[in-house]
């Protein structure tokens, strides 16, 4: 926050937004020529953008440790799976279900954070930890008696999104262009995304945030100058899982299949990943780790499994495990090395760079 | 000892255990609105403790607050601040990390209402809020002659600097009460000389000071009654002068029995 | 009744191994405050190892008595336990020593999934048996039965635990280890050299770790690369009921959890059977009198929920656990 805030914007900032908002606009099309497959590749980029920001509010602003994120993408996604396909026979339009996801998903947190946020830091991550495991296993076993999320063979023929008859899933020509199924969802999951960094900035620099940010200095002192930790905490969770929510739903939606094999342990530590290794707290690190983490794995796959082949004739560590082995060696070793992550917020590495053994 | 309806806080009995010991024992006091009150002790009587409990980080065992006419029961540390009790810390508990001004402006929370909404839509009501929020900080932190450091992290101010960025702070809350714990601890004459006139300020502005202080000449030259405790007990309570020549206090600071000569009061 | 005994048996089998690999939490927590994420994967990691000792003696021939083959693979596995745990405390950890509490614990995670992943390289993606080499005799006892394995991690466990428990009260390092679990500081103003007690904490915990590692494989019959982070959440949770930093509790949360566990399993179909209820719709009444008025809405699929729940309600209502100290916040 700086003072006194500059009223005009220069004209080089308008012409860098024009650059990029050109960029983002063609950037479908340069992937398709790659394949369909790295434009598919670009809308979960973007579902993790979502999922990561989601996260930093939780982890980065208010500074609550959630191993468990994962569970509220898992009840959005699972909310639009119910509510649009034909396992339930129920066939709501999207802009129905998209609130509520974000709703079912804010109450779970609530409920979640209500009892536990008092806990300290590491003890709370567990039990976080705990909770999604309790919603994954739920969700795979609540077919029997009465079916109601199909256990562990997931839900399927979910609806795409749809406005009137313009289905996002069928390719279509518009204005003499070409759109592919994925290439109409990009645009779509460009403006959701855009509208929640610019909600993520907008929280960040306000009372609220920067409440979150006195209870992440020194919760005594802020206690001590009127805040009310609790609710502004269980704020931090609800908001968190509410993105998690939309997440989920738009997921189900480009997916048009779920199922609980998706929202293990290993998907929360991967946007954990996202928000520690881009850089807690920092939007544009966030962004950035969620686009890495996402980009990477893919290159790999499609260099790495070749270059195997070439050199011994067979994949000896499929793609898989070679990202999971960069990804534990990656958290390893920002923690030994760059604690604040790649690009971090000026105050968290003020924070991080403290060896003192303050928390 | 019956609740006096000019005062501004008063304390009735109040007790508070830790494990073993005994940190208070029926301590009972009453501050009147716009004095400043100074409460001091030689160290380990209690005086922060007693803080601690007014400010709702601990309960009292027994005993109880009246804080402007309405009990002070079992409030947690935000609400105690909401009422208008507004505290600093012994040991500076400032947020290092963020400049000065935004510690003030954090100080701003509990008066002001924006919440996630207003967060989000920057409505008209919420614009105008933000805005007072940073001029009432800018004036504080001008009051207390930090201004020239309002873009300064916490943690690199002068130490001087960080107590009064704490009372600024203190201050953002509009407090009815201002309670400092040892606001000139560590600082040399001159530093104190203007933090006796900065209080000086704030007495004049309306805000009743608690102060806990082992400076002896910045209590008497500016308190208007003192409150002195001793392992937890209350041992004399009046002006500054008669409680400087009450034997018990000297025996307290000095230990055993005073043969020496006293200063006629 | 019979079911009952039979439960509390088998949740003691069971909860002797948790004790075990809680015992190791415990240890590390008590002494740095970091909760060793990657402690289960080094239970996981005793496991293979001692299958792929055990498989190769075997294929080797020769008559050498199982009991022998069986105790070369635990020394073996013990031995490769002990100096992987040291390695990890040295490169990964100690490093963050100072920083805060996040660090560590992100580390920790990060060396769980390496270390899996490891397992997946090397010992592949299957299910992999264990050959059985105990007989199951079963004896009765009191109309339930027990087999001789079960006697023999039970019997194995308690030897161990008191054995730990000998070393923490009555040497000199386990007086150390006492003293830099109250307060490191002073305890290295005293001589104790603190890396050296906190290295003796890991490694003492993956000796046991590897030992329960062999345990749940002979027992169970299979292990797989991923065996060790449900497992190791469990010990966690159990460490956590017993009062974390304390010894004695890690030993009772492991035993109580296991028999938690064993009961609800044991019961929770019964507990759950909806067919008693009124109201039932047609379908549910049909699919009642098709089942033998038995249909339960949580079957013992659910058991791995318990343990988790134990760790939520215990976290929340009583942190400190059950024999651990109440510990206040200073201002």
């Amino acid at each position: 926050m700086k003072a006194p805030r500059a009223k005009s914007i220069p004209p080089k900032v308008w012409v860098g937004v024009a650059l990029l908002a050109l960029a983002l606009t063609l950037l479908p099309f340069v992937a398709a020529f790659a394949g369909q497959a790295w434009v598919r590749i670009l809308n979960f980029a973007m579902l993790y953008i979502m999922l990561a920001l989601g996260l930093n509010i939780v982890v980065g602003f208010a500074g609550l440790l959630d191993l468990g994120y994962i569970a509220f993408y898992a009840v959005g996604a699972y909310v639009y799976a119910l509510l649009a396909s034909p396992h339930l026979g129920i066939h709501l339009p999207f802009w129905v279900i998209l609130p509520l996801s974000a709703g079912i998903a804010c109450a779970f947190g609530v409920l979640l954070g209500a009892p536990t946020l008092k806990l300290r830091g590491d003890y709370l991550a567990i039990v976080t930890l705990g909770f999604g495991e309790i919603i994954r296993i739920f969700l795979n076993n609540l077919n029997a008696p009465i079916n109601i999320t199909n256990g562990p063979q997931g839900v399927n023929l979910i609806d795409p999104f749809r406005i009137g008859s313009f289905s996002f899933a069928r390719p279509e020509v518009v204005l003499g262009v070409a759109f592919s199924g994925p290439q109409k969802y990009y645009y779509l999951l460009l403006l959701i995304t855009i509208g929640v960094i610019v909600v993520n900035l907008r929280l960040q620099n306000s009372r609220l945030g920067r409440a979150w940010e006195a209870i992440r200095e020194d919760e005594i002192a802020a206690k001590a100058m009127g805040i009310n930790t609790r609710n502004v905490k269980l704020l931090a969770f609800a908001m968190g899982a509410s993105f998690g929510g939309i997440a989920g739903a738009v997921f189900s939606a480009t997916q048009q299949f779920v199922s609980p094999e998706s929202f293990g342990l290993f998907e929360s530590i991967i946007v954990l990943a996202m928000v520690v290794l881009g850089g807690m707290g920092n939007i544009s690190g966030v962004i950035l780790g969620a686009i890495l983490l996402t980009l990477l794995p893919e290159v790999l796959r499609y260099t790495m499994e070749p270059l195997q082949n070439a050199l011994f004739g067979r994949v000896i560590l499929d793609a898989e495990t070679i990202r999971l082995l960069v990804f534990g060696v990656a958290l390893v070793a920002i923690m030994l090395f760059r604690p604040a992550g790649i690009w971090p917020s000026a105050v968290r590495k003020r924070e991080l760079e403290v060896k003192g053994g303050a928390a | 000892m019956s609740v006096n309806p000019s005062a501004l806080l008063t304390a009735t009995g109040i007790g508070k255990r830790f494990g073993g010991v005994q940190a208070l024992t029926d301590v009972s006091f009453s501050i009147a609105r716009g004095e400043i009150y100074g409460l001091i002790g030689p160290n380990g009587a209690g005086k922060t403790s007693l803080f601690n409990v007014l400010t709702g980080i601990y309960s009292p065992d027994s005993g109880n607050f009246t804080f402007d006419g309405a009990p002070l029961d079992r409030l947690k540390p935000n609400e105690v601040a909401e009422r208008g009790i507004a505290r600093t810390f012994q040991n500076i508990r400032l947020f290092q990390n963020l400049s000065a001004l935004e510690n003030v402006m954090i100080g701003r929370h509990v008066r002001t209402h924006a919440g996630v909404f207003g967060a989000i839509f920057r409505d008209r009501q919420t614009l105008t809020e933000e805005a007072a929020i940073e001029a009432r900080s800018y004036e504080l932190l001008d009051y207390v002659g930090v201004a020239n450091r309002a873009n300064h992290l916490a943690k690199h101010l002068a130490y001087g600097d960080q107590r009064r960025l704490e009372i600024a702070r203190a201050l953002a809350t509009d407090p009815k009460l201002l309670a400092l714990d040892e606001p000139a601890a560590g600082m040399n004459a001159t530093e104190t000389k203007a933090l006796k006139a900065l209080l000086d300020d704030i007495r004049r502005d309306g805000t009743t000071i608690l102060l806990i202080e082992h400076d002896m000449k910045l209590v008497m030259s500016i308190c208007d009654r003192v409150l002195v405790l001793d392992y937890g007990k209350k041992i004399a309570e009046g002006s500054a002068a008669e409680v400087q020549s009450d034997p018990k206090v000297i025996a307290a600071y000095l230990g055993g029995e005073v043969t020496l000569n006293l200063r006629r009061a | 009744m019979d079911t009952f005994l039979q439960q509390i048996i088998n949740g003691l089998t069971l909860g002797s191994v948790y004790a075990l690999v809680a015992l190791g939490y415990t240890m590390v927590y008590g002494i740095i405050g970091l909760i060793n994420f990657a402690h289960g994967e080094v239970v996981m990691i005793g496991a293979m190892v001692s299958l792929s000792v055990v498989t190769a003696l075997l294929g080797a021939g020769s008559g050498v008595p199982a009991a022998l083959i069986i105790l070369a693979g635990l020394i073996v596995a013990v031995l490769v336990c002990m100096t992987l745990a040291y390695g990890m405390e040295k490169i990964a950890y100690r490093p963050l020593r100072k920083a805060p509490r996040l660090a560590p614990l992100i580390t920790a995670i990060g060396m769980s999934i390496i270390l899996q992943n490891l397992a997946l390289m090397i010992w592949g993606r299957n299910y992999l048996t264990f050959p059985t080499l105990i007989e199951p005799t079963t004896h009765n006892v009191l109309g339930a039965t027990m087999t001789d394995l079960q006697m023999l991690i039970v019997a194995l466990a308690a030897a161990l635990m008191a054995g730990l428990v000998f070393v923490v009260q009555r040497t000199r390092l386990g007086m150390a280890m006492r003293a830099t679990a109250q307060n490191p500081q002073v305890a290295g103003l005293m001589g104790i050299d603190i890396n050296v007690v906190i290295s003796a904490a890991f490694v003492i915990g993956a000796a046991l770790a590897a030992v329960a590692g062999l345990m749940v494989m002979t027992y169970y019959g299979i292990a797989h690369y991923y065996m060790g982070f449900l497992l190791g959440l469990k010990a966690f949770t159990a460490a956590v009921l017993g009062g974390i930093g304390n010894l004695a509790g890690a030993m009772l949360g492991g035993i109580l959890l296991g028999i938690i566990e064993a009961l609800g399993a044991g019961y929770i179909g019964d507990v759950s059977n909806i067919c008693g209820f009124p109201m039932l719709s047609d379908t549910l009444q049909e699919k009642c009198a098709a089942n033998d008025d038995q249909l339960s809405l949580f079957g013992s699929n659910y058991q791995d929920v318990f343990a988790f729940f134990v760790l939520i309600l215990v976290l929340i209502f009583r942190p400190s656990g059950l024999l651990g100290e109440r510990v206040a916040d200073r201002a």
